[in-house]
């Protein structure tokens, strides 16, 4: 028998909110600089993934998603990066981390909570599972407690 | 988090509702790796945001609050290099305008902000902030609010200063309060390694290719390296800082590395040892010529035209040393020879801390390699290609760096100076 595949994951709380839609997955460490730059130095409307390292990425629209990643990488402009994005209006939804978030990225979503107002959802420590489980294009939701749960798989659409 | 006293009068606004943000901030990026208290920064500062890029609205506002609040830093600090340079760097008409109206608009405002709050001087920018000849080389065990992700590996690897992978903005912060939350590498515990890495090449591996395999393998991890002190002997002169300053930003650029240990060579693996620095169960990573190989092969080329003729050449991302200013000399007369040419085939610029210049500028290999052609300037090459003209054009450079956060194709020291002189 096929072992069930897991559709729940509990991670910890670092900026709360509750997200339903589509994700985008990054299986590797996310370059934020990489990734981010050149849609926020275009002051484009949203954000295409532009790290061409990471094919996970690369092309694809990450404004407004959910982005499962396991930490970020790359330049200690980082946490900046993510702060701007979210001042612009053009960051994703969420972040939902399948390890402990880096220094990083937990810089940028303190700044942009304590000097954007962002309501940017971030979870940590989701376990690695979720950055196979679910993929580019599922549906999730995300609650308030820290839970993600795979809603919809791309393909049963 | 366990605060002071002071540290709790701070954060209840006593000394104005910015320090007390500031504070806020810093506290909730302690608790969250779990700090037990702030520790005092012991050191210069290093920032990481150097450009007056436009649409950074979020710094130049928060500058303004802590220039309105009156704060500055506790001690003066160095900062990442400028994006341009006119005069060294020779723009078309069309470069200029974006550059100057739309990229980096905000450059001399913000260089206006960075003075009033603690900048060093107007030659304190540069990514080798640590090099001698700059002369912010914190010393063993210093604890510094740094960012610029090269300058923080080297800070901890080479120097054994401790401070964390902070980013742009918090590195301003910890400046201002003077302390910084004490984790990770600023522990003992956090210092050690996860990785033990085999270097196993038949000869020393190219600095920038052996740090991006690590990076990319370890991500934030801590690797002890052994296996290259084989290659590089035990002593930390300047030829093996050079190779450790590129090393390092291969391995904090391609993956997030913050700290590496060196078997026999650096600072803490030398007083501590292997036995006392590798965690029990850390992972392994063989390093042969075949996975260097492998790793230099998977870089994608992102010109148009794959087949295209370089029109441009960046050497020194990070800044180039001294030591490796007078190399690239020697480098670049062998292959001239070869070729028989008396100038460079490609423009080239090599990037270097203003106080390094100014040493080079006093030797006769400065005059050599500008009778070869070479310009020299102190600007951030990753700041200079990262615009919509440039990424359109065929650059070469040996920075991983560099090849990461542009379109830039990344070629071995080797293979480059070849191309540069026009050896076929």
């Amino acid at each position: 028998m096929a072992k069930k595949e897991k559709t729940v994951f509990k991670g910890r709380v670092i900026c709360s909110g509750t997200y339903e839609g589509e994700c985008v997955v990054s299986r590797q460490g996310l370059n934020t600089l990489a990734t981010f730059q050149k849609s926020a130095l275009m002051n484009k409307k949203k954000v295409i993934g532009s790290d061409q390292n990471n094919p996970d990425v690369y092309g694809k629209n990450l404004t407004g998603v959910a982005l499962i990643l396991p930490q970020t990488i790359g330049s200690t402009t980082g946490g900046l990066v993510i702060q701007t994005i979210c001042q612009m209006g053009i960051n994703p939804a969420a972040l939902l981390f399948s390890e402990e978030i880096d220094s990083l990225a937990a810089s940028g979503v303190i700044l942009a909570k304590n000097w954007e107002n962002s309501k940017i959802i971030a979870i940590d420590k989701l376990g690695k599972d979720i950055l196979t489980a679910i993929k580019t294009g599922d549906k999730i939701s995300v609650s308030v407690d820290g839970t993600v749960t795979l809603l919809q798989k791309k393909e049963e659409k | 988090m366990k605060l002071t006293a002071e540290e709790k009068a701070i954060l209840e606004g006593k000394e104005g509702q910015t320090k007390a943000k500031i504070m806020k901030t810093l506290v909730e990026f302690g608790e969250l790796f779990g700090a037990k208290r702030f520790v005092p920064v012991t050191h210069d500062g290093h920032l990481v945001t150097s450009f007056g890029i436009g649409l950074l609205k979020p710094v130049y506002r928060i500058m303004d609050e802590i220039i309105d609040a009156g704060l500055k830093t506790d001690y003066p600090f160095t900062v990442d290099p400028r994006p341009i340079d006119y005069k060294n760097v020779k723009c078309g008409v069309l470069d200029k305008l974006i550059f100057s109206k739309i990229m980096y608009s905000k450059q001399k405002h913000y260089e206006e902000q960075l003075s009033k709050i603690g900048l060093k001087s107007k030659d304190s920018f540069t990514c080798t902030c640590y090099l001698k000849e700059v002369g912010n080389t914190p010393k063993y065990g210093d604890i510094l609010s740094w960012a610029e992700s090269s300058a923080v590996v080297f800070a901890n690897s080479v120097l054994g200063a401790r401070c964390n992978r902070n980013s742009g903005m918090l590195d301003i912060f910890g400046s201002i309060l003077g302390k910084v939350p004490e984790f990770g590498l600023l522990t003992d515990e956090g210092r050690k390694a996860d990785w033990i890495i085999e270097v196993k090449t038949s000869s020393l591996p190219e600095a920038q290719i052996l740090g991006s395999a690590i990076g990319m393998k370890v991500m934030e991890d801590v690797p002890y390296v052994v296996g290259l002190d084989k290659f590089l002997g035990r002593t930390l002169d300047d030829k093996t800082i050079s190779y450790l300053k590129d090393f390092g930003a291969a391995t904090a650029s391609n993956g997030a590395v913050g700290l590496y240990h060196i078997d026999h060579l650096t600072p803490e693996a030398k007083k501590l040892g292997k036995k006392n620095l590798v965690k029990e169960n850390a992972k392994v990573y063989v390093i042969d010529d075949a996975e260097l190989e492998r790793v230099y092969k998977s870089y994608p080329v992102m010109w148009k035209d794959k087949d295209a003729k370089p029109t441009l050449c960046f050497i020194g991302c990070p800044h180039l040393s001294f030591e490796q200013l007078i190399e690239w000399t020697e480098k670049i007369e062998n292959a001239l020879k070869q070729s028989g040419k008396k100038k460079v085939v490609i423009r080239t610029i090599m990037t270097s801390a203003p106080k390094v210049l100014e040493k080079f500028k006093t030797t006769p290999e400065y005059k050599k390699l500008k009778d070869f052609g070479i310009n020299f300037a102190s600007i951030c090459p990753l700041m200079y290609t990262n615009n919509p003209i440039a990424g359109g054009k065929p650059i070469i450079t040996n920075s991983n760096k560099l090849r990461t956060y542009s379109k830039s194709r990344y070629y071995k020291d080797d293979d480059i100076v070849k191309i540069i002189c026009g050896v076929k």
